[in-house]
């Protein structure tokens, strides 16, 4: 027999890691889903800023709204590919057949699509502050924070809901419908706290969008990761 | 009637052990009650037309699909398991399930830290230098030939050097080094006491390989004998008259 005793299978953390790690690889020598979104995203804040009545709605008051509506589609775009990818030459098989917790891939999975996310926001957020005028240098670290507390949030329930879609015809449609009314308490809760933030409100005024963010964050990174492998067991 | 149970191994000896394996979708049972047991070594060569329930076996074999009713044992390990026991299954299929974007090398290299093995690095290099393809590990997957993308897929599925080894129709699109690759990286496998499963549409080529040969028919083994007791001209053609049949 050979002898097997030697390889020690990864720990959930570690293939996560690995995981992980690939995606990253494979869209950094692609970029077609970075690039999709990044254009995306200024060409959205393009057609809202032409849409823009400036004598009607304050900078202030609209740009929150705006960064959160970009944020949130071209996230989707990401998340789109985050199984396409495996669906090419059912390299899903050779995933799902490797000696690894089905949750790794998840959380692997989840961990490319974050930094995937950040990616947008970073180059997003800028954008937003330009076209509207908003000063975002004051509230720098804390919209980075809320930014990443709202990612954590879609992409634990769009890797899910990616993993389930890409085997159907109408994956990108399906992605989309089942993960929207999901991220509508996120898009909330993001987009009062940015709106407090920009104002320059007293922290306690955010802190209920905050909780709400915090809580959905929890229940759904929890609550996906364990759900994951029934969508991929057939 | 087909074999009830078809063993080549006592239980104790076995590499894989399946037992009345089913799996249903809706109402159709792709695998009706398979049963059958390989020993270190042997190879089973799997023949049937098409929709018989081959791949379905051979999923079910590999962990990716559930059985809906029986069990399998792989070196001992029950496939329920999970993770254990796909850590003992290679398995090279129709697909490549390789990423285009990566080069042959790194493809093989992340399957073989996904299988936890020690230098991956140097794993990888093994089994893409067994099937004499290491000239061209390096370049993107997407860049390279069928047959050459095949040749990197079967370095993936033996670089954790598997206890059993699933193969569907891994000869198509090889060019004749690389059939001579395989041939001898299977025959490497079957000398360190894995047991192969070949599932082929091309009776030379499976009873050249095989121990055992099976065919498979409705979900079902319609047959299943030893090598030695199979007359190759003879089992040709009634195997032609058994699809013809099915047809």
């Amino acid at each position: 027999m050979p002898d097997v005793a030697l390889a020690t299978p990864p720990g959930m953390l570690r293939a996560a890691w690995l995981v992980a790690r690939k995606d990253l690889a494979i869209e950094f020598r692609t970029r077609t889903a970075f690039f999709s979104a990044m254009v995306f995203a200024l060409l959205g804040l393009t057609i809202f800023y032409f849409a823009w009545d400036a004598t009607a709605v304050a900078a202030i008051d609209l740009a929150p709204g705006v960064l959160w509506v970009i944020f949130t589609f071209s996230g989707l775009l990401g998340l789109q590919r985050s199984f396409g990818i495996e669906q090419a030459d059912r390299a899903m098989d050779a995933l799902l057949g490797a000696p690894v917790d089905r949750e790794a891939i998840y959380l692997g999975k989840a961990l490319a699509n974050i930094v995937f996310v950040a990616g947008v926001q970073v180059v997003a957020l800028p954008a937003v502050g330009l076209f509207y005028n908003v000063p975002l240098g004051a509230v720098a670290l804390p919209l980075a924070g809320l930014a990443l507390l709202a990612a954590i949030g879609i992409v634990a329930v769009g890797t899910l809901f990616s993993a389930m879609a890409v085997n159907t015809r109408l994956a990108e449609l399906l992605l989309p419908m089942l993960s929207l009314p999901f991220f509508l308490p996120i898009v909330m809760a993001a987009a009062q706290t940015t709106a407090r933030l920009l104002a320059g409100r007293p922290a306690s005024e955010a802190w209920p969008w905050l909780r709400i963010l915090l809580a959905f964050d929890l229940v759904f990174v929890v609550a996906c990761t364990l759900a994951f492998p029934f969508t991929v067991e057939e | 009637m087909p074999p009830e149970v078809v063993s080549s191994a006592p239980p104790s000896t076995s590499v894989v052990e399946a037992e009345g394996l089913v799996r249903a979708f809706g109402a159709r049972r792709a695998v009706d009650g398979v049963s059958f047991s390989l020993a270190a070594g042997e190879c089973l060569a799997l023949f049937g037309p098409n929709g018989a329930g081959k791949t379905t076996l051979l999923r079910m074999l590999a962990g990716l699909l559930a059985p809906s009713a029986g069990r399998c044992l792989v070196a001992g390990v029950a496939l329920r398991d999970g993770a254990r026991a796909r850590g003992l299954v290679g398995l090279v299929s129709h697909a490549s399930m390789l990423y285009g974007a990566l080069s042959g090398r790194e493809n093989v290299e992340f399957a073989a830290r996904m299988y936890g093995l020690p230098g991956p690095a140097a794993a990888a290099t093994r089994a893409l230098s067994a099937m004499r393809v290491l000239d061209r590990a390096d370049a993107p997957v997407r860049s390279l030939s069928r047959g050459l993308q095949q040749r990197v897929s079967i370095a993936r599925a033996i670089v954790h050097e598997p206890t059993l080894l699933l193969c569907d129709e891994p000869y198509t699109g090889l060019d004749e080094v690389g059939s001579a690759a395989l041939t001898s990286a299977l025959g490497e496998r079957r000398a360190a006491g894995a047991a192969l499963l070949l599932v082929t549409h091309n009776l030379g080529e499976g009873l050249a390989l095989a121990t055992h040969a099976a065919i498979m028919q409705r979900g079902r083994f319609a047959r299943f004998e030893r090598r030695g007791d199979v007359d190759q001209s003879l089992y040709t053609s009634q195997y032609r008259e058994l699809v013809a049949a099915d047809a």
